[in-house]
């Protein structure tokens, strides 16, 4: 038989396995240590400029003192507009999709189009955004335009979780309802809608995240640059906070001297960010625990 | 069920108010609407491109020669010269002598260019009014310089607008990429369970982070960085975008490589360290191997993303739009162009449609990059059976 | 001596326990079979030869197991070296996204042999010995997932014979095969037994009464009885046994 050193072979195997974990654990903990650092340094920063009146009040001063309560504002409503709109529209259509549309070439190509749609750059949603809800059915630079430019930013996110929760429920439960004589919708309805809701509360939860964060697609449709008063109607133009920190990080007046509410503005956002997905990822564990007592 | 074809419906329509706006540049000439450019009726030059009506108002043009026409220089002339021709009474109190007079001055001066608004045009002008072109696709692509409100005639060329894309999102490809590697085969194959289930939401809330953050972060930490390590006038660089997009195209690709590596059979790694390999073998020879497409999927929409995100880069990149030469210049992306542009363009107009053009652009990448995905992961499922 | 041998092994995957004081010891050139319904150790107590339960967080061993006398659980044993005298084939057929030819290769190359004539001979040695060579000589650069589920099990078993071990531990071998695949690697079985000590796990009795020369029934984590195939088939000491192989439970 061939010769080798079995024990020199072995030796180096070890050596090299050594290395190369080492060098990957460095760096799995160096991007971890990445967002650490950001989060410190956004919350560090930023916790010295949040306040009560920084939650409450309005910009003073060409926004260099005073607060961010309108962007706040502005923020809630969009969030609230796109999800009237994307919720409904998108368990609907997972619902759909997932119970009633059998396996084949239209499942396929609508499937292709969800993807499509999460893949398109936000930036091109705040393009259509403009030309269809601003320009064309003339709803101007609104609270309207923006939900709902949002709300189709949001669409694939909300199938997508709303999908993977209907595929979590068990064929049996289906089949057991049917077996009782239930119709399909009174089985959807009754069996699969209720196990699959706390999961579609979450991917709901995660998709807020995600949009009180955008900013491309508002830029056009709704953002104001400041405001001084609260918007009234769906018709209003708003501050919102991501374009906020954007403007008074960028073109404000006195760059320096917002640099306090810029923080402020970013940890703001960063606590929406965190408080979301602690609260899906809360709720998951919470309802998984429930279901597996049952 | 109307509610199921939402999705495909707004992919529709984002594609034809998206086209139907951008294409709609190639219908429009790049002079700015209202005005016109008039040379001497015994010029012999015909057409102008717009790129030589721009060198000729830089002065970068000065003789008729240069654009095919006789020995000649030329002779800058805009309305507002008038006055250094004719006096107030000469043109009139309320201009009606106006469209006259700037008939003459051109007949009379052999090597005039004048531009002057279409109203002042004379209905029997002596000079020879130059036709002006549509934008062409040639000169979209194909132009060096994207000043899309110059006077007379804007500028189009999207090359240092692709090339700036190009240039931060690869960058940022080769930051992330053996960062996301690395995390993605320790989470999956080395660390142990416990450490795993807290890095991985960890990574999944770096994804959360709205860009703007990622920008401002960019923008107060990694531009001054940049600024004072590498001595450059400004931090605003190529290299700041590449970091951000870098460090926001981390997760999405440690989520799918990992997800890929963690769906490699049990019993063929088992198979390959009976076999006497050891765990980085078995990782490299085996693991790798059997999940390379959907390492290379996740690869794919981190560039995807990196492409296509606007917030971050228009904070950090310095938005000059030069062709680059190398990382450490500012550069401008195509979304940030549309994000920067957007709103100072007059609806409907030349610049307008033109930032639409380029929304179509980043559509048909993006599309491309997503059909590029879905390709691999589908020929990886035929692959199985 | 034995070649394999288990004295008082015991086994705890966390608090609870797999195997119980197990005792077994086993010639060299034999085939072995360990029977059992679902659950009864079988498969751990086939995984501790080559230490492959060492990879499951949280399990425990009690006891000796020995190769050729020599403790293989014992302080400064090269698990690789170990695996590479211990081979193991999989119950459903598992090979590599390589090629037909890398799949055998692979054991000679992480073992650091780098001498490609070596190489190619040793493959082409073990592709013949699992009588696949026939099938596959024209298609050794094709990928090894285009073999059929009987073949690609021959192929893992060419794998494992590759670095020459003298052991092949076998987990439920043809569980996922279609009945010639199965009669074709019995066939095999019988003919490795002239250079290889087998132990093979089965579900299927008839399987272990062709194949094995001796059989071990386990259950609820116990060696019942250990003995001649040929006894423990036709005249069993134990009532349990009895009510296993002629299906009262399992």
């Amino acid at each position: 038989m061939y010769q080798i050193d079995e024990n020199k072979v072995t030796r180096k195997k070890k050596r090299n396995q050594k290395f190369v974990f080492f060098l990957f654990g460095a760096m799995g903990y160096f991007v971890v240590a990445l967002l650490v650092l950001i989060l410190t340094f956004i919350i560090y920063k930023g916790a010295s400029a949040i306040s009560w009146d920084f939650i409450t009040k309005m910009p003073e001063e060409g926004m260099t003192k005073g607060g961010i309560f309108p962007a706040i504002i502005g923020t809630l409503c969009l969030v609230a507009g796109s999800m009237l709109f994307a919720f409904p529209i998108g368990v609907l259509a997972a619902i759909y999709m997932n119970e009633y549309v059998k396996d084949g070439f239209i499942k396929k190509f609508i499937k292709q189009m969800t993807n499509n749609l999460a893949g398109i750059p936000s930036i091109v949603f705040g393009l259509f955004g403009m030309s269809l809800f601003v320009n064309k059915l003339g709803f101007g630079d609104s609270i309207l335009a923006g939900s709902l430019t949002l709300g189709l930013l949001a669409l694939p996110v909300v199938i997508r979780t709303t999908e993977e929760a209907l595929k979590a429920v068990d064929n049996t439960f289906r089949q057991a309802s049917i077996g009782l004589g239930a119709s399909k919708w009174q089985t959807t309805r009754r069996v699969v809608l209720p196990i699959a809701f706390p999961n579609i509360i979450t991917g709901l939860i995660l998709s807020v995240g995600r949009v009180s964060g955008e900013t491309a697609p508002i830029l056009f449709t709704v953002a104001a640059y400041f405001l001084p008063k609260l918007p009234t109607s769906i018709f209003d133009q708003a501050m919102a906070l991501p374009y906020h920190l954007y403007v008074i990080s960028t073109s404000g007046t006195n760059i320096e001297e917002s640099r306090p509410i810029a923080y402020g503005t970013a940890l703001v956002l960063v606590i929406i960010v965190l408080f979301t997905n602690l609260l899906a990822n809360g709720l998951r564990k919470y309802f998984s625990k429930k279901v597996k007592m049952n | 069920m109307l509610s199921s074809t939402v999705t495909s419906l707004t992919v529709l329509l984002i594609v034809v108010f998206l086209f139907k706006e951008g294409v709609g540049v190639f219908d429009k000439t790049a002079m700015e609407e209202g005005f016109v450019i008039a040379i001497n009726k015994n010029n012999p030059v015909d057409k102008l491109s717009s790129e030589q009506i721009k060198n000729i108002y830089d002065q970068k043009i000065i003789s008729w020669e240069e654009v095919g026409g006789k020995k000649d220089s030329i002779f800058l002339f805009r309305v507002d010269d008038i006055s250094n021709f004719y006096t107030d009474e000469q043109i009139g109190e309320n201009f009606e002598m106006l469209p006259y007079r700037l008939s003459s001055l051109v007949d009379s001066f052999p090597g005039v260019i004048a531009f002057f608004p279409e109203k002042y045009l004379d209905k029997n002008f002596k000079g020879k009014k130059l036709e002006a072109d549509k934008v062409t696709l040639a000169e979209f692509f194909g132009g060096e310089e994207w000043f899309p409100t110059a006077h007379p005639s804007a500028q189009l060329g999207v090359k240092p607008l692709i090339l700036g894309t190009l240039w931060v999102s690869l960058g940022a490809i080769l930051l992330a990429l053996p960062l996301a590697l690395a995390a993605a085969i320790y989470m999956s194959e080395i660390a142990k369970e416990r450490v795993r289930r807290i890095m991985k939401p960890l990574i999944e809330l770096l994804a959360g982070i709205p860009s703007v953050v990622y920008g401002f972060f960019g923008l107060v930490v990694i531009v001054p960085l940049i600024q004072s390590t590498f001595g450059v006038a400004v931090g605003e660089t190529g290299l700041a975008g590449s970091i951000i997009l870098g460090i926001m195209a981390l997760p999405t690709i440690i989520t799918i490589s990992e997800d890929a590596m963690r769906n490699t059979p049990r019993a063929m790694k088992e198979a390959s360290l009976a076999l006497g390999a050891s765990k980085w073998q078995t990782i490299y020879r085996v693991v790798i191997p059997h999940s390379i497409s959907g390492i290379s999927a996740g690869a794919i929409l981190g560039i995807g993303r990196a492409i296509g995100e606007t917030m971050a880069v228009l904070m950090v990149t310095g938005n000059a739009a030069v062709i680059p030469h190398g990382i450490l210049e500012p550069m401008r992306t195509i979304p940030a162009t549309i994000a920067a542009e957007l709103g100072e363009a007059p609806n409907g107009g030349l610049h307008y449609k033109a930032l639409f053009a380029l929304g179509c652009v980043l559509f048909i990448i993006t599309l491309f990059l997503n059909l590029t995905v879905e390709f691999i992961s589908n020929r990886k499922k035929a692959h199985k059976h | 001596m034995f070649k394999l041998e288990s004295k008082n092994v015991d086994v705890f995957y966390g608090s609870s326990q797999a195997l119980k004081n197990v005792n077994i010891e086993i010639q060299n050139n034999t085939v072995t079979a360990l029977i059992g319904p679902s659950g009864c150790g079988k498969s751990t107590y086939l995984r501790l030869f080559n230490r492959m339960n060492d990879l499951i967080d949280g399990i425990k061993i009690d006891g000796q197991v020995l190769i050729d006398g020599q403790d293989i659980y014992a302080k400064g044993v090269n698990v690789d070296i170990l695996r590479k005298r211990v081979g193991m084939v999989f119950q459903k057929p598992n090979p590599f996204p390589k090629t037909i030819f890398e799949n055998v290769a692979y054991g000679l190359r992480v073992n650091g042999v780098k001498d490609e004539n070596f190489i190619r001979e040793r493959v082409e040695t073990s592709i013949k010995q699992v009588v696949l060579w026939d099938e596959v000589k024209d298609k050794m650069k094709r990928s090894a997932f285009e073999l059929s589920g009987g073949q690609q099990q021959r192929l893992c078993i060419a794998r494992a014979m590759a670095i020459e071990p003298s052991i092949i531990l076998m987990d439920e071998p043809t569980s996922a095969l279609d009945p010639i695949s199965t009669s074709k690697i019995e066939e095999l079985i019988h003919e490795l037994k002239s250079k290889f000590t087998i132990v093979i796990v089965t579900h299927n009795m008839q399987q272990a009464a062709r194949v094995s020369d001796k059989t071990a029934f386990f259950y609820l984590g116990e060696l019942v009885e250990y003995g001649e195939t040929k006894q423990i088939f036709t005249n069993p000491k134990q009532e349990k046994t009895q009510n296993y192989i002629t299906g009262r439970f399992g």
